[in-house]
This record gives structure tokens, sequence and C-alpha cells, in this order.
């Protein structure tokens, strides 16, 4: 009560902050993780998400299927060469401000797998702000991740991010690229129609994020 | 025991080039078919002697420098019995095709696919020979010997 | 390339509600239970065909065993269906004994029991939580879990680790049960029945959950057989096949319990079956809680199993074995062996080939999901997209087992 009565006595009747202040504050307490579960860390992240360690109390309420909607991506789990431009292109698909959590060792560095079929560390394929070791690792751990994220977002700044402009985002992944089961006369029609365009391979197109400033 | 080492002896007196050698240890029963006659000697296995269901289906890669390089283990379980038997099918490595048996038991159909993803065996008269776990447009069968463990290049992007 | 490049490759078509549509369906989709790809041909709302798309997950595991001594071969199994992994630890590990022909003592035999069926309980507390889940029903999945916490902890206490724990070795068992173990057992026993008591009020007497999965995914038996399904589809579909009664392994013929086994043939009839082996495992967790008796928990054979740190500090053997186990591996005779277990979701079975050396020279591991998974298009032709979900949840399969 006091407190009240002295800041409405001394201060105008405007309380004057500053835009990133309130901006990444939002940002902070709403993340919404897209659902990227691949492998045994997945697991440990439904485990984080039911009742015994709840992250929807740090805003990680509901877990958006789409990536449309989503701002985090926590990949969860190892990172096969198939799945490795599915990948990209969901981290794509992510509107602005988005972040990416690299949760457990498979996704940091290969892991435990160092072999033909593994990808190792999926920085390789997307930028990554925070990365949890662990084999699985604990949901507290995850927990932390999301608080230090957090953290992460507080010291942004909003003149860092700029939205991709739709061009570069659309013709990042080539159509008919994605390994898909031959069979489909669609499917043969687009890798013919690839194969005849000179410049075809995915991801020629790097995205803007990896030349923005991280702390 | 002795009744898997039956179930071999009437497959003996069906017709006698279907067995070309039986090996009985650590109480399982290894017969070595040769490759012509795998699909009748399935055949006779499921409908006669109750082999109804294949359990498994794998191919192994013995070393480059083998002859026969490749074989092909067939487990069958039945049912109703409750026995275990295992076929072996002997390949070289300038002619590793082999029938199908995926007419006999539909689940073959997976497991052949795995092995010709992964060891580079070809199931004659297979419906649908593809790959199946690796990438499609992956170069060579991993689980080969002489397919280094950590493959060719480090993935990238572009 | 520009922008029209993006759209011109596809069809154009006069009468769009004549044709049919190619729907891809993951590998990035909350209900596929992991990376799993459908490509699925619609015709409106009806599957005219359904093709799985594999592969997403593949590790490599098969290869990697081929370079890891047998020892440490335990740790890559926990991975594969990483929600049984001490059923995985399981298969690998009896092959090999069976290679080795060692003797397990009788304590370690009845705590590999205890163990693998409270793992069962914990798998199919995922399957009913994650199968809820996707038909609509949100709150079962947050008691399931809190029910899996409790056994989770249970198994960490006594390996270390929730979701890889590793806990048996080539001989026995890693370590042997900590104090107190039993007392916080009996107590999760006490308290399981009341909990499945909730899941059946909430599930199982749902008339939305019963019209949901009443006559779809249908598979007869013969055909559940042809296909190769084992565990809980194959029981759903009325054959009466179980591992541990047929061909029993780690002293599971001594146990009292039954075995479900339905005849509807449909999803529905797969959920009673798992719901009632829950039950039956916590019978046989009981039995086994009760004939626990002090003894050793590894095989007699220096060669192979590591000795107690005690002895190891003070006999000059013991620290030679460790020694040797630990940085050479020991030499498993020539042979080939195919030991089959009944994981929680199916016949899982493990081919193994030893050449005499450290190392294993094939091991193929027989995924039940793997089989499970490719009788998916015979079951869910004729049903709509929504009961694809549902038919998926009832398989309960794991891509992790599927890909290895």
């Amino acid at each position: 009560m006091g407190l009240e009565n002295n800041i409405w006595e001394s201060l105008p009747d405007v309380v004057t902050v500053k835009l990133d202040a309130v901006i990444n504050w939002a940002r902070k307490s709403s993340i919404w993780p897209a659902t990227f579960g691949l492998a045994c860390c997945a697991i440990e992240m439904m485990n984080s998400v039911s009742a015994r360690n709840d992250l929807s109390r740090f805003g990680a309420e509901t877990f958006r299927a789409s990536p449309r909607q989503a701002d985090v991506m926590i990949v969860s789990g190892r990172v096969s060469r198939k799945m490795a431009p599915v990948l990209r292109r969901i981290y794509d698909q992510m509107p602005e401000p988005k972040w990416v959590i690299s949760m457990g060792a498979c996704a940091t560095s290969g892991g435990v797998f160092d072999n033909y079929a593994i990808v190792q560390g999926v920085d390789k394929i997307v930028p990554v702000d925070i990365y949890i070791p662990g084999c699985p690792p604990r949901p507290e751990m995850l927990v932390h991740a999301i608080m230090m994220l957090q953290e992460k977002i507080m010291n942004d700044s909003v003149k860092d991010r700029r939205d991709t402009f739709e061009e570069e985002s659309r013709r990042s992944v080539v159509p008919g690229t994605l390994p898909v089961t031959e069979g489909t006369a669609l499917e043969r029609e687009l890798e013919a129609e690839v194969a005849q365009n000179t410049a075809a391979r995915p991801y020629s197109v790097p995205s803007r994020h990896e030349r923005r400033k991280s702390s | 025991m002795s009744t898997l080492l039956e179930f071999v002896d009437k497959l003996r007196a069906a017709n006698a080039d279907w067995v070309s050698d039986v090996k009985d240890s650590l109480g399982e029963v290894t017969v070595t078919v040769p490759r012509e006659a795998i699909k009748d000697v399935c055949g006779a296995l499921k409908s006669e002697h109750g082999f109804d269901m294949l359990a498994d289906l794998c191919g192994a890669d013995r070393g480059p420098e083998e002859d026969p390089r490749f074989e092909v283990n067939y487990h069958l379980l039945g049912t109703k019995h409750h026995h275990r038997l295992r076929l072996k099918v002997l390949l070289s490595e300038d002619d590793p095709h082999v029938n199908t048996v995926s007419d006999v038991w539909k689940t073959a159909n997976w497991h052949e696919r795995e092995t010709y993803d992964l060891v580079g065996i070809i199931f004659d008269e297979h419906p649908d020979l593809r790959r199946i776990l690796l990438p499609s447009d992956f170069d060579g069968h991993a689980l080969r010997k002489d397919y280094p463990l950590r493959g060719y290049e480090p993935y990238s992007l572009s | 390339m520009g922008l029209e490049n993006v759209n011109s490759g596809f069809e154009v078509m006069d009468q769009p509600l004549e044709s049919q549509m190619t729907l891809s369906m993951g590998p990035q989709h909350p209900s596929t239970h992991g990376v799993l790809r459908l490509d699925l041909r619609l015709d409106g709302e009806l599957i005219v065909k359904a093709i799985p798309d594999i592969g997403y997950l593949h590790t490599g595991m098969e290869k990697l065993f081929e370079y890891k001594k047998y020892q440490q071969g335990i740790v890559i199994t926990d991975r594969m269906d990483y929600l049984n992994p001490l059923g995985n630890n399981l298969a690998y590990v009896m092959a090999a004994e069976k290679l080795l022909e060692l003797e397990i003592p009788e304590r370690a035999q009845t705590i590999r029991v205890l163990m693998c069926e409270l793992q069962r309980i914990a798998s199919h507390m995922v399957w009913l939580g994650t199968h809820c889940l996707d038909i609509g029903a949100m709150s079962v999945f947050f008691f399931c879990f809190r029910e899996r916490e409790k056994i989770l902890n249970m198994i960490e206490s006594a390996s270390g680790g929730r979701l890889t724990p590793s806990y048996f070795r080539i001989g026995g068992l890693m370590m042997d049960l900590p104090a107190g173990f039993e007392n916080r057992c009996r107590q999760f026993l006490d308290n399981f029945l009341d909990a499945m008591n909730t899941f059946e009020t909430l599930v199982t007497g749902n008339t939305i959950w019963q019209s949901r999965t009443q006559g779809i995914g249908i598979i007869s038996g013969e055909d559940a057989i042809d296909w190769g399904l084992t565990g809980p589809c194959l029981r759903g579909s009325g054959v009466d096949l179980d591992l541990r009664r047929d061909n029993p392994y780690t002293s599971y013929e001594t146990y009292d319990f039954e075995i479900p086994v339905e005849h509807d043939c449909d999803v529905w009839a797969r959920f009673k079956v798992r719901m009632r082996e829950c039950y039956e495992s916590h019978k046989i967790v009981r039995q086994a809680l009760d004939r626990l008796t002090p003894g050793p928990i590894k095989a007699d054979a220096p060669k192979v199993v590591l000795p107690d740190r005690d002895d190891m500090r003070k006999h000059m053997d013991s620290l030679i074995h460790h020694f040797l186990i630990v940085a050479e591996g020991f030499n498993v005779p020539e042979g080939e062996v195919y030991h089959a277990i009944e994981g929680s979701k199916g016949e899982l079975g493990v081919y193994m080939k030893s050449n005499g050396g450290p190392k294993p020279e094939r091991v193929h591991f027989r995924g039940p999901s793997f089989v499970n998974l490719a009788a998916l298009p015979m079951m869910s032709e004729g049903e709509m997209v929504a009961d694809v979900v549902a038919i998926i949840g009832s398989l309960d399969i794991v891509l992790g087992e599927i890909d290895r």
C-alpha cells in the first residue's frame, strides 16, 4: 500500500519503461514449443510437461503441432540423415522470433552414435540457442534450459530481429527434394522438374538468422 | 530338440535336395537349404509341419574374403507346437539373388526390403523391392563389412 | 527460379471432388508416435491406400554393435525401444549368455522378472496416455505419467537411469537392489490398483471411447499370424501365444499368471488386452517380491563377469580379470543364436552371431513394432483418417525399434 501511494504521488500518470523490456517480457512468458520429439528425449520432454515437472508454469503452455504457431523448437532426439531436411523445413516454417533448444547428447553432437546415419549435431542444420547435455537429460534440466532461454530473451534487443523475406524462406526448400517414397506420379513429375533446374540443391540460401547477433 | 530333428528328417524324406546341411547346437537347429529350394521348403514347412509364423528374416555379410559371402537366415515359429527352426541360405557375392517368400508369409515383405536395403541381397519376384530404412538416394549398402562405420562424408546442407 | 516454380508442380483438376487426394501425414505430426510418415491416398475421408514410410530415425545400431564389445553393446540397446529399455537389455544379454552357456543365479533371475514386469507396466502407461491423448481424452495422459514417474523413480534408484538404465549385464545384474526398494515397490503396488480403477472409470466405461474404438482396425487371427503380429496385437485377435508361457525364459515358468486373450480383433480388443496385462504384471511383481532371497547376483564366470570392487582391490587375479574384461573384452565362442522374449510390444528377438572374438559379427534385432506396422495398410484401408490415429495408437509402435 505504501509503495503505490508513493509512486502515484511522485510520478506522472504515464509509467515509462524500455520497449525492449516489455516486448521481451511478453515473449519470454509465453514460449510455445513446437512438437519435435524424435526419440528417447521426447519421452523425457513429455515427462517435463506432465504433472510432476510442469513446464507450463514457465509459459510453455501448449505444444503446438503446427510450426507456424510455435516459438521454440525443442529438438529432442537423434536426427538421422533422412530427417535432416525435414528438420530444416520445419525450422524455416516457424515465424520470427524463434529459438532452438537442442536437447540431449544426440541433438547436440551426435551422442553415442558416431556413424553414417546420424547428423553429428543439429547445429549443422539450424542455429541453436541452448544446448542441453544428457542421455536423456532429466526433465528438470529441460526446465532449467527454458529458464536460461528466458534470461537470454530478456537480454535480446528488438533491433536485432527481422522477419525473413517470404521469397527466401519459400525457396529455401526446393519442392520435390525432401525424401519421399517413390511411387506417386506427382512426385515423379516434381523430381523430373527439379532435375532440370541447375540450382536444385536444397538450402542453397542460408537463413538470415545465421547472420544475426547472438549473445 | 529331438522333435526338431524329426522335422528335418521329414523334409529330407520329402525331397533329398532340400537339405544340404544340418547343425544342431545351443538348443537350436539350423538347416542350410540350397537357394533354389527355399520357397518349396518354406511352403512345405508352413502347410504340412505347422510353422505358420515367420518370426524373423535377416541377412548377414560374412566378410569380403569369404565365399559364399552372404547368408540369409529365416527364423520360423509354429504357433501351435511352439517349436523354432532356422533355415539358412548361402549366397555368393557375384550372384546375390534368392527367391522371395513374401507369398508364403506376408510378413516377409518388409523384412526382405530391409535386408535388401542394408545388405544388398536381391529378392526375385518381390512385389515392391525398394529401400526402407536408408534414404532412397543412399549410395551403397550400410551393413556390409566394407562399408565404413562413419560413412563417406559428413552431413552438410548443401 | 522465381515464385512460379513453387506452385507449378500441382495438378490442375477440373473436378476436384471426383479425384483422390494424396496426403502426407508426418514425419512431424503429433499423433504418429514418433517420426513416421504415412502416405495416404484419400477419397474424401476414406482411405484408399496407406503406405508407411519409415527410416526417419535410422540410427545404424546394428552396424554399431559390430564395432563394440559385447558389454558395450548393452548401452546401445537401451535406446532402441526407449519405452521398454530393460526388455531390450534382457534380450541382448540373454542371447549373449546363451552363446556363452552361462548359468544365472536365482536372485538375479527373480530381479530380472521383477524389473521387466515393472517396465511392462511403465510402457503400457505411456501407451494408454498417448492413445488417449490422440483420441482426445487428455487428462488420462497426466494420470498415466504420474504412475510412470513412480516406476521410473524405482528403476532410477536401482540402476541410475530413468529411461536408459542398462541394468542387466552378461551374467547377471549390474548391482543389487538398493535398501528400501522392496518397501517402495510394495507401496507402489498397493496404490496401483486404485490408479487402474481410475483408468477403467475414465476410459473403459466411456461410451465415446467405445464408439471410437470398436469395429475399426480389424485383422483376423490367421491374417495376424501371416503378417507376423505378436504381443497384444495378436492376442487381441484371438490367438493365444505368449512367449512367457510358451517359450519361457528367466524362470517365468515358475510364476502364476494368466494370458489375456480377446476375440474381437479390433482396437477395442487390443485395448482391453493391454489393460488386463497391467493387472497380470502387477500380480507377477508381487510374486517376485515375495520370493526374493539373498544370494549372488552374478554368474560364476570370472572371465566374463566383473568381480566385486572389494575383491578387485584385494586380490590380484580379480584385478587382472577386471582389467582384461574392461580393456579387451572376453572371447565368445563361435556360434549363432536367436533368442526371443515377450517385450511389451510383442516378440522381441535377437539374432546374434559370433566368430570367436570380443565383438559380435552380426546382431539383428527383430523389433515387434517393425513387424506390427507392416500390417497397418491392411488394417486401415476403408477406414477414415481419424481412425488411422486410433489404429496407430492401438498398435503401440515405437519408432526407435522400427528404424533401429
